[in-house]
């Protein structure tokens, strides 16, 4: 009995050890993504194309999630609203919603299945087939050549993701409330513009998608370039850049908000 | 070991025999435990961040598969070193790497990409981006792994060609014994991580060493056990005869 309960203990700190460990060494290898940054700021194009293969084609499936996600929000928003007779705040409920909240998240969710992992699986499969051993025999340093430019590209790409994802959210809205519904389009509007404060809503949810940015590129480039070098290996660090990712989001959004949002 | 200026030298050897590693070493990939590697005179393990990028720089590696970047064109393959390296216009660069493509037979494919290549055909490119900056030396790992009998003389030829007409040294780490033998200068063998044998080609071909006899003739029986050691026989077979 007391040694299973040693083995168990012996386990679950070695798991803890282990967790560590590589928290430390991903710690260590952003710190070099920063300080190797140089080239992918000089040479802007590098980081330019990554943005066009993470950020640009992650457009269509941001577009239509916002699109729909506004459209279920101006659904239960008036559902909910109308029971206490204002439904002419349904304007203010899917704008609030969506730039403090599923604006960030939902866009930084959908960023971290969509790009987070092809930028993951891309660098995992670039090691594997000794790509970056070739990088580097070639005098040229893969993190500032392949890690960097794709990092500063998630970072660039995830607020503008969230500012559309946003965007399409309140037309989502829109449609639903105003044309389909029949709420009164000038309360729609007038009470979404007095109520949404560019400061405290606007930019505090500009900053999150900023860290969640940072969070996704940051977890993505380090699971790609950690992967093991085998199929195995790259669809392990795959998975593992997916659903860290997703956790850190909801967890950073948890600590954020509460900063952010103390009683407004 | 020793790699003389100007020659081709193969190192051969049963796999995980560390000739992989002795590239490795030389690249500065890996830090010997012990011993010296020495690089033009300079040793290579005490060499960190830009001096070990400057020594790179003026050598040349073909990886096993090619290790093309997958992502950017042949042309832009072979030109990477020269953006990276050199401020040279891109018309001069355009010419530079065109010369290198034809030096290998294939400036007709500087548009296509990776994936649309052979495998013989990528090995090529390959080592036209490796002497791309006309390197002082050149390491080939496994060049003519996985490839067809025409693929595999034409490397064979090109891995010659190409040392000779830039003055360079060549290592080519390999298992392919009846063509190396036709290009190399000098051979060595390697087995658990040491020399077990070494000479030109002639010597080589001649040689009693029961270790390169057995590499030569491809037989199972040698120094070089075909099993892996492993408990004995009998304890791993649990039905035996009689009582089954």
């Amino acid at each position: 009995m007391l040694d299973r309960l040693a083995n168990g203990l012996r386990w679950l700190g070695k798991r803890v050890n282990d967790r560590i460990w590589r928290l430390g060494f991903a710690s260590r290898f952003l710190l070099m993504t920063l300080v190797y940054s140089g080239t992918a700021l000089r040479r802007f194009f590098l980081t330019v194309r990554e943005i066009y293969f993470t950020g640009v084609l992650s457009l269509i499936i941001i577009l239509v999630s916002g699109l729909f996600v506004g459209m279920v929000l101006g659904l239960q928003g008036y559902d909910t609203l109308q029971r206490y007779g204002s439904s002419e705040a349904l304007g203010v409920l899917v704008a609030l919603s969506l730039v403090r909240e599923l604006g960030p998240v939902v866009a930084a969710l959908l960023f971290a299945s969509r790009a987070g992992s092809a930028i993951t699986a891309e660098i995992g499969l670039m090691k594997a087939t000794e790509q970056l051993s070739a990088m580097e025999m070639m005098a040229v340093n893969p993190i500032a050549r392949v890690v960097a430019p794709r990092f500063w590209a998630g970072v660039i790409s995830m607020p503008l993701l969230a500012g559309l994802f946003s965007a399409m959210g309140v037309l989502g809205g829109y449609l639903v409330g105003v044309r389909l519904i029949g709420v009164d389009e000038g309360s729609f509007w007038s009470q979404m513009q007095a109520s949404v404060d560019f400061r405290e809503d606007v930019l505090n949810g500009v900053i999150k998608s900023f860290v969640f940015g940072v969070i996704v590129s940051w977890i993505a480039v380090f699971e790609g370039y950690d992967a093991e070098p085998t199929a195995e290996g790259v669809s392990g660090a795959t998975t593992r850049t997916v659903v860290t990712s997703s956790l850190a989001i909801l967890a950073a959004d948890f600590i954020l908000t509460a900063f952010m949002f103390r009683g407004a | 070991m020793t790699i003389p200026r100007g020659k081709v030298v193969a190192i051969m050897g049963i796999s995980g025999g560390g000739k992989t590693t002795t590239l490795r070493l030389i690249g500065g990939q890996v830090k010997a435990s012990s011993g010296t590697v020495l690089v033009d005179g300079r040793d290579v393990a005490k060499l960190q961040g830009q001096a070990l990028y400057d020594l790179r720089r003026r050598m040349g590696m073909l990886f096993q598969f090619g290790a093309l970047f997958t992502d950017m064109s042949v042309y832009d393959n072979v030109a990477f070193q020269m953006r990276e390296h050199t401020d040279l216009p891109a018309d001069l660069i355009h010419d530079l790497v065109m010369m290198k493509l034809h030096a290998v037979g294939l400036r007709g494919v500087a548009h296509l990409m990776p994936s649309e290549l052979s495998g013989g055909m990528a090995r090529r490119v390959a080592l036209a981006r490796a002497v791309a900056l006309d390197p002082m030396l050149i390491m080939y790992d496994e060049p003519f792994a996985g490839l067809d009998p025409i693929s595999l003389s034409i490397i064979g030829e090109l891995i010659r060609t190409l040392n000779d007409a830039l003055g360079a040294s060549s290592i080519i780490v390999t298992h392919d014994v009846q063509e190396s033998l036709k290009i190399v200068d000098y051979i060595y063998f390697v087995s658990g991580g040491r020399i077990v044998a070494e000479g030109t080609a002639d010597e080589i071909r001649q040689s009693q060493a029961e270790y390169v006899h057995q590499f030569i003739w491809g037989e199972a029986d040698g120094p070089v056990a075909f099993h892996y050691p492993a408990s004995p026989y009998r304890d791993e077979i649990h039905v035996v005869a009689g009582h089954a």
